[in-house]
């Protein structure tokens, strides 16, 4: 991994000649669940007074190692050291006591509690009877507010606050304990320009300070300005790190995005067809708007771009389980209204969804059952279910997707993940789809089982199917699809053919780095 | 054996079994069929409210006013009957049912068109009903002479050895496997309460499921009004109070999981059976109403545990059905 390494040896910033000792350091850092290696020893260094920048695709395990140093997962291999010193937290507590605190993505506050409470729950200071001591918390809260320049009032219920003020609720919370190491997952989200100015006035601050930051963007530009070192995360290992203005940005491309996918997804050449869906205009009020694209059969349309740029939305408008409020959509050459999923199936266009356990199968239901659900029109007779239609039909697909199980008839809650996602797409494969929408197919799922799926999705394109497959992955994106929509923030930013796709113009198309 | 142990239902009637064979020993008679028939005929109300309220649990939600709506429903047929003796019977049992469907249609709107919880929804029903029944009668009761004959003898008159009553229950149980596990609409409740998200995915309407649960709870509960009124021979506000909860206990100890999508029609009649013989057996072998109480109590409550045990441990075992035997043939 070493030699993979990029060691710019510029002379640090302030004033020392060697790098300052590490605040904290993690040492060959290995986290396997099961059938997954999310961490492969991974080695990272925080400095006192410098932002690392943590970059890498989704599921490359920047989440994990965030979960790791707030305690929330013990490491299988590796050690962790602060001020040189070996630690290991047994839990979320036993990290905070450590000095580490984290803004997490998504904000876990209460929206009924006021501000104050919000920051000191869990930790409220006490009165000499050991009662909350209510006065000290408004006083304390209202501090750091005040350090983050802002006016919240503490005793306001967290309800009433734009997005942007509860963030700053959550900073103020990570920084009412006394910590020295503070991780900012995706920070900017939900921020615009000027709210991020001021977050990252507030870290200019928290360096003077001395405390290590570690934090974690897909914003290139962000990155740039704030951060001095960075480190690249790809499939678990930590490919390269450096420091950041002099390391440009096409190298930090190139880690994250890594080999050369071409060759490892041998794409099936698939004569593609006449147009079967257009899709015009297609606006959601708050999700996406204005997109146009066209699906031809045997077509595999990759949609790719960052978390939150309206791609499952889009999927699910399309889909019906949602409404969009402009656009029109025509099969085939007949234009068509998907008022539900209902209409959506009627008419050939089927959604596998991203979180197939919320989304896809009714676990206590028996596999059979589960499969035919969305066919029922199609394997009863007048209008009375035939079991022995529906065992049939899932018996077939059943045997095309080599599932496993018992009997048909077992409950899908007692089948592995991999069979599992073998019952949903056999499920939306029995309803006969002209269209059929792939989210992240194999997401959370290992190498071996992800070149099954890949081969089976080249292999439904093959037949003639249209497939539209969101994926967050470049590697899937490039080495499958046809053509690339890249999305972002609810607009379409680009559509490549296959000639054009490189992984530069993707990420740039989607980050909206020039 | 042990495989057989894991049918909730077997069990139940192995269980239902050793408790009557247990009572005999204590009470001469209790197992002869003759009392049998008594208990099954007791029950019978009790298994068809616990059907409509099992429609209800499997789509995740609970009908809490289907004995107010029973006590209204009895009120308005039994003072139909009254004031107008000369109308057929059929006309009242289509009434009671249209009644009980229409406060069923309106739980349901609630909750399928305002999204309220469905226990906020039938608890504030449950008073409205019982006090629409007041309002109706001012309180006054609707005593056997007021009935007409037909209204009150025909769920007793014996056929074949079992009244009337019984048939009706056996009727409706046939009637309920029938909507479960042949209809759509019955395999929409599976998997509107096995998991809402992916049952709207696969097109299933999920609002328009559980607005038809709780109208088919309301119907039957209607019927139910006539049969109670009919078969106590008096009509008053107060009539099965409470008995919302022995609908509810029905579906629990039959293993009908309150978190929805499990659950069968056998499961059902069978928890109805146990709470009857239970009922039924403890004055018999002379224990006080009090302890009678907490003794059901008790055992709601070991079978709430069992059957959270059950789910963990095999992971979802009860919704095999006729599907498993064809399908291993």
């Amino acid at each position: 991994m070493n030699g993979a390494m990029q060691t710019h040896n510029r002379p640090p910033h302030p004033a020392p000649l060697e790098d300052p000792a590490p605040i904290l350091e993690m040492r060959g850092i290995s986290q396997i669940f099961p059938g997954v290696k999310a961490l492969d020893t991974v080695d990272i260094k925080l400095f006192p007074g410098e932002v690392t920048a943590l970059i890498g695709e989704n599921g490359a395990g920047k989440s994990t190692l965030v979960k790791i140093l707030t305690g929330i997962y013990r490491p299988n291999e590796g050690e962790i050291l602060i001020d040189g010193q070996a630690v290991s937290f047994a839990n979320a507590q036993a990290a905070i006591d450590a000095g580490v605190t984290a803004i997490h993505q998504e904000t876990v506050l209460f929206d009924d509690l006021t501000v104050g409470e919000n920051i000191f729950l869990g930790h409220a200071p006490r009165t000499r009877f050991g009662m909350i001591d209510w006065r000290e918390i408004n006083n304390r809260s209202l501090g750091l507010l005040q350090a983050l320049e802002s006016e919240i009032d503490p005793t306001i219920r967290l309800r009433d606050l734009s997005i942007a003020q509860r963030h700053l609720v959550a900073i103020a919370r990570a920084l009412s304990v006394e910590a020295r190491i503070v991780i900012m997952d995706e920070p900017t989200a939900a921020l615009s320009r000027k709210e991020i100015d001021d977050l990252f006035r507030i870290i200019e601050g928290l360096k003077r300070q001395g405390k290590a930051i570690l934090f974690i963007s897909h914003k290139f530009d962000e990155v740039y300005e704030i951060a001095e070192n960075f480190v690249v995360f790809r499939d678990g290992r930590a490919v390269g790190h450096g420091k950041l203005p002099e390391t440009p940005q096409q190298d930090i491309v190139r880690l994250m995005v890594g080999r050369d996918v071409k060759d490892v997804f041998p794409k099936v050449k698939v004569e593609i067809g006449a147009p079967v869906l257009r899709v015009e205009g297609f606006t959601h009020p708050t999700e996406f708007r204005d997109i146009f694209f066209e699906l031809r059969r045997g077509e595999i349309l990759g949609v790719y771009g960052l978390i939150g740029a309206g791609r499952s939305e889009l999927c699910q408008a399309l889909f019906g389980v949602t409404r969009a409020s402009a656009g029109r959509l025509v099969l085939e050459d007949t234009p068509i209204s998907i008022g539900s999923s209902g209409d959506a199936i009627r008419a050939g266009i089927v959604y596998v969804p991203e979180e197939r356990g919320r989304h896809g199968l009714a676990l206590p239901m028996p596999i059979f059952q589960n499969m035919s659900l969305p066919s029922l029109s199609r394997t009863s007779r007048g209008g009375f279910l035939k079991a022995a239609n529906e065992l049939a039909l899932a018996r077939k697909y059943a045997e095309r997707l080599d599932l496993r199980a018992a009997a048909l008839s077992v409950p899908v809650g007692t089948l592995s993940g991999g069979n599992q996602q073998k019952v949903v797409i056999g499920k939306w494969l029995a309803t006969k789809p002209k269209v059929i929408i792939l989210d992240e197919p194999t997401k959370g799922i290992d190498i071996g089982s992800k070149a099954a799926v890949h081969g089976f999705i080249g292999e439904l394109a093959s037949e003639g199917l249209s497939i539209i497959m969101v994926s967050s992955e470049l590697p899937e994106i490039l080495g499958m699809s046809d053509r690339v929509m890249v999305m972002r923030e609810g607009l379409a930013a680009g559509m490549f053919d296959r000639e054009q796709l490189s992984a530069e113009t993707l990420v740039r198309a989607a980050t909206g780095n020039a | 054996m042990k495989k057989l142990f894991k049918h909730r239902e077997i069990l139940l009637v192995v269980i239902i079994a050793i408790m009557i064979a247990g009572f005999a020993t204590r009470a001469q008679g209790f197992a002869a069929p003759g009392n049998l028939a008594n208990i099954f005929n007791d029950t019978s109300i009790l298994i068809i409210l616990a059907l409509g309220q099992m429609t209800v649990i499997l789509t995740k939600s609970i009908d809490l006013s289907v004995a107010a709506n029973l006590a209204f429903t009895g009120m308005a047929v039994a003072m139909t009957d009254a004031a107008y003796p000369g109308l057929p019977l059929v006309l009242l049992v289509v009434m009671a049912i249209g009644i009980g469907a229409f406060l069923g249609a309106i739980n349901g709107y609630l909750v399928w068109a305002l999204q309220i919880p469905s226990i906020v929804v039938t608890l504030g029903t449950l008073t409205i009903y019982r006090g629409m029944a007041f309002v109706l009668s001012g309180g006054a009761w609707v005593n056997a002479h007021q009935m007409t004959p037909t209204f009150l003898n025909i769920p007793r008159m014996p056929l074949l050895g079992l009244p009337m009553l019984s048939w009706i229950a056996v009727a409706i149980v046939i009637g309920g496997w029938f909507v479960m596990n042949r209809l759509p609409f019955g395999r929409a409740t599976y998997a509107s309460g096995g998991n809402p998200t992916a049952a709207v995915y696969a097109g299933i309407d999920v609002g328009r499921t559980l607005f038809f649960a709780f109208v088919l709870s309301g119907a039957l509960a209607g019927l139910c009004g006539y049969l109670w009124v009919s078969r106590y021979a008096v009509a008053y506000v107060d009539v099965a109070i409470g008995f919302e909860l022995d609908t509810v206990a029905a579906c629990v100890i039959g293993g009908i999981s309150i978190a929805g999508g499990i659950g069968s029609v056998a499961g059902a009649v069978l928890g109805a059976l146990f709470l009857g013989v239970i009922k039924n057996a403890l004055p018999v072998i002379g224990i006080s109403p009090f302890a009678q109480m907490a003794i059901s109590g008790i055992v709601i409550i070991l079978a709430v545990v069992f059957n959270a045990r059950a789910e963990r441990r095999v992971g979802r075992i009860i919704l095999r059905n006729r599907a498993a035997v064809e399908v291993q043939a």
